[in-house]
């Protein structure tokens, strides 16, 4: 082991249009060594492994490789390198079987031409076994369940012999076993000489395999240790950054009424404001889809006293209840009509008079909404996608607040716009709160939920696994709580 | 999404500026004669383009629309000329022209239907949804007379079922039907396209279907409508095409569908949905009328036409995308 790291980033900053997403970091990784990187969503971890990837290019800064200076334009160069990924959303071909996934790309060649699938296939067969799971080589991975196909994505990365290992939150698929087996073998790559970054939201796992930590919050290295001298406490502090407690805000919700919105565990009064925390991939979004009928549900659904599972998402929408999706781009908006024409797309009957849509009547309803929600536009005519993040933000919430919903589901509200629109978010949605609307929003940032919410609900691995009072909720607490069994 | 100011007079400098070039190559194109001819080919085309609109404005696209036109035509000549037969009870009835014409609708919306249905509740892509209702309508066009043509569409006074030619061949205020017809359509269509819920609903799912679903737009009965209204306008066109010629023929129509798509594709329509206007279509449909009419004026071979035609609609859709874009 030599004290010169294999791979470092010196000053690195990272500027998407509207936000900064990293600024000035400094991070630095050594052969044999863990460093753990963590966050809240929206830290920049993501952004920092990509640019050492080589899929993003930094804005500022230089990258070292075991002193020099190197540009990665392309996962290509990071591949000479010898630094692989493992990204958090899995990068594998349903289509294709697990041996053809592991060598993509990089097929074993027979005569130079032929890909040798014998080859590939007796490869892929002792790298699954070293991962304690022989999936035979020919299996689809689109039929494998997720924490199989997380493994596949694994060996993918071994059957490359790196020398640098990035893993984005590898174990948020995996059972207690599989992580097991997950770090047995980030272990045997250590040994060897490889360097890992480990990138999770698990506090018991990062202290346990880690020997580095650094801490990122809204772009910047807030916190850096060795791992032995730390305690999850420690990380929590700096990832939220926050010293002082919370106030929450005096409920407008009375308990002796019934609830508005109920579903399995769920339960809304009028007036509330419920926070879903929990990790990527815990559910949340299923959760809200399922209550506004994107996706089937188990449980029965009732708003205001009647059942609305049975009603298709227009029907629900109709009795009361309208929902602000997690991505704007993908079922937020709509980029072919203009400001107006989105924030009035749900509301149109009631604007129509005998079937026609006045000009002038839907220009005011949009104008008022504009107004109302301190839309920064010049007026409903232009085009959705000139707006700022926050400001299509508060469009698609207008679209909703048109059909006066007694209920607002909303996922990640404040999803990759910038703190001062955030802020303006959460006074709206306090304001809707005690004109008598019940709001259930999904979030992965305790500092949000804890704000905003009256009562938290924690979601672990597809169920409710606490349900507390802001005033009760610890961060600690909360953390532990979405870290599910295996932390 | 509504027809911008811009888009469209941009369009008709094209229309003038085509009509410009053949009034000075030939001095027959700009007489009322030929314009009628130009113009009522053009309302053949122009009410085809309106349904296709609809369509290609939700996201899809149908191709069935020329076969849709030689089944309405078929369906219309074997009633008036053999009615309908009920081969069990030796009974023969007849409609009045008012029934055959309905019959004739209401053929091209059940195609329409069956197409709006395949896309929407089984998911087939439109593509492949209105290749299959092509063939299957086309089929059924030359199965309904083995093939062969109804002549002589003027029907009968005893059976109540004259009049159908009237619709071709007819004038109101010197002008002729077919061209009254299309106006009517386009004027409808474009009232129901910017300016009821309906029509904003299908530029919201041909620009973002998810997020259309989370307004509360019923997306599967909007893809529906559409290929219902496109069947229509395709069988309302194999009526008039039927009338003017007082016949039936099982052929009638064939590749119709792609000067319909080139028509909305030139008016400045996204083929990938949400974007464009029926006022769009409609100078698409002059310009490549125009280009039909005064090629052949101008002696072009009719080999040349093609080439011509199809250098067009590329060079126009080129030129608009180099147009910068709004956002």
């Amino acid at each position: 082991m030599t004290d010169l790291p294999i791979l470092e980033a010196r000053g690195v900053g990272k500027t998407f249009p509207g936000t900064q997403a990293l600024d000035s970091v400094d991070f630095a990784i050594y052969p044999g060594k863990v460093h753990a990187l963590v966050g809240e969503n929206g830290a920049g971890k993501s952004t920092l492994v990509k640019i050492l990837a080589g899929i993003e290019t930094p804005t500022t800064g230089t990258l070292l490789e075991s002193g020099r200076p190197i540009r990665l334009e392309s996962t290509r160069d990071a591949d000479r390198f010898g630094i692989g990924v493992i990204h958090q959303e899995l990068n594998l071909l349903p289509d294709l079987s697990v041996a053809e996934n592991i060598f993509v790309g990089h097929e074993l060649r027979r005569y130079g031409v032929l890909v040798d699938r014998a080859g590939q296939r007796r490869v892929t067969r002792g790298l699954m076994a070293r991962l304690d799971h022989p999936i035979p080589p020919d299996t689809l991975v689109g039929s494998l369940p997720l924490g199989r196909r997380q493994l596949v994505e694994i060996a993918k990365a071994l059957a490359r012999r790196v020398r640098v290992l990035m893993m984005d939150e590898p174990t948020s698929a995996l059972s207690a076993a599989e992580v097991e087996v997950l770090f047995r073998v980030v272990r045997e790559l250590t040994a060897a000489g490889v360097a890992v970054v480990y990138i999770s939201h698990r506090m018991q796992e990062l202290l346990r395999l880690a020997d580095d930590v650094t801490v990122l919050r809204d772009g910047r290295v807030v916190g850096r240790a060795a791992a032995g001298e730390i305690d999850a406490g420690w990380i929590v502090a700096r990832m939220t950054g926050r010293a002082a407690e919370a106030h929450p805000r005096e409920t407008a919700a009375s308990s002796d009424k019934p609830p508005v919105l109920r579903a399995g565990e769920i339960e809304l009064r009028a007036g509330e404001i419920v926070g879903l925390y929990g990790l990527m991939g815990a559910g949340r979004t299923e959760l809200l889809e399922s209550l506004i009928g994107l996706r089937s549900s188990q449980d029965p659904v009732w708003l205001d006293g009647a059942r609305i599972d049975r009603l298709d998402t227009a029907g629900r929408i109709r009795r009361g209840l309208a929902m602000v999706s997690e991505d704007r781009q993908r079922s937020g908006l709509v980029p072919t009509l203009p400001l107006g024409a989105n924030i009035t797309l749900a509301a149109l009957r009631r604007l129509a008079r005998a079937g026609y849509l006045s000009a002038r009547t839907e220009d005011r309803a949009a104008a008022a909404q504009i107004a109302d929600l301190g839309i920064r536009a010049a007026g409903p005519r232009v085009p959705i996608t000139a707006l700022s993040g926050g400001n299509q933000q508060k469009a698609v919430i207008a679209r909703c607040l048109l059909t006066s919903p007694k209920v607002l589901l909303m996922d990640q509200p404040t999803r990759g716009i910038d703190v001062g629109a955030k802020e303006e978010i959460y006074r709206l949605m306090r304001r809707l709160a005690t004109q008598g609307m019940a709001i259930l929003f999904a979030t992965s940032e305790i500092a949000e939920v804890r704000d905003v919410a009256d009562r938290i609900l924690v979601m672990a691995r597809g169920r409710i696994a606490a349900a507390v009072t802001a005033a009760q909720a610890t961060d600690e607490a909360l953390v532990a709580a979405a870290g599910g069994g295996a932390a | 999404m509504r027809a911008h100011f811009g888009e469209l007079s941009r369009a008709l400098l094209a229309v003038v500026l085509v009509g410009g070039i053949f009034a000075w190559i030939s001095p027959a194109f700009l007489t009322s004669a030929n314009l009628t001819i130009l113009v009522k080919h053009v309302a053949i085309n122009a009410i085809l383009g309106i349904g296709m609109t609809f369509v290609i404005l939700s996201g899809g696209i149908d191709l069935s629309v020329g076969a849709i036109v030689g089944l309405a035509g078929m369906v219309a000549g074997g009633l008036i000329h053999h009615g309908l037969v009920f081969r069990g009870w030796g009974v023969v009835v007849y409609q009045h022209t008012w029934l055959v014409v309905a019959a004739a609708l209401a053929t091209g919306l059940a195609v329409g239907l069956v197409n709006g249905l395949l896309v929407s509740r089984l998911s087939v892509a439109p593509f492949i949804a209105t290749l299959g209702t092509l063939y299957m309508a086309r089929g059924a066009a030359l199965l309904s007379s083995g093939g062969a043509t109804f002549p002589d569409l003027g029907g009968r006074p005893e059976l109540g079922n004259t009049g159908l030619p009237v619709l071709g061949a007819g004038t109101f205020a010197s002008i002729p039907l077919p061209i009254w017809i299309m106006l009517g359509f386009a004027l409808v269509a474009a009232v129901v396209a910017a300016r009821t819920p309906f029509g904003r609903r299908v530029y919201a799912v041909g620009g973002n279907e998810r997020a259309a679903e989370l307004s509360g737009v019923r997306v599967r009965g909007i893809k529906t409508a559409v290929y219902a209204i496109s069947g229509f306008c395709a069988a309302a066109v194999g009526l008039i095409i039927a009338a003017e010629l007082g016949a039936a023929h099982p052929a009638t129509g064939e590749t119709f569908e792609l000067n319909a798509i080139a028509a909305v594709v030139l008016g400045g329509t996204s083929l990938s949905g949400g974007r464009g206007s029926i006022g769009g279509t409609i100078v698409g449909a002059l310009v490549i009328g125009e280009l039909a009419d005064g090629l052949v004026l101008a002696g072009v071979s009719e080999f040349w036409q093609f080439v011509i035609r199809g250098l067009v609609i590329v060079l126009a859709v080129v030129v608009d995308q180099l147009q910068p874009r709004r956002s």
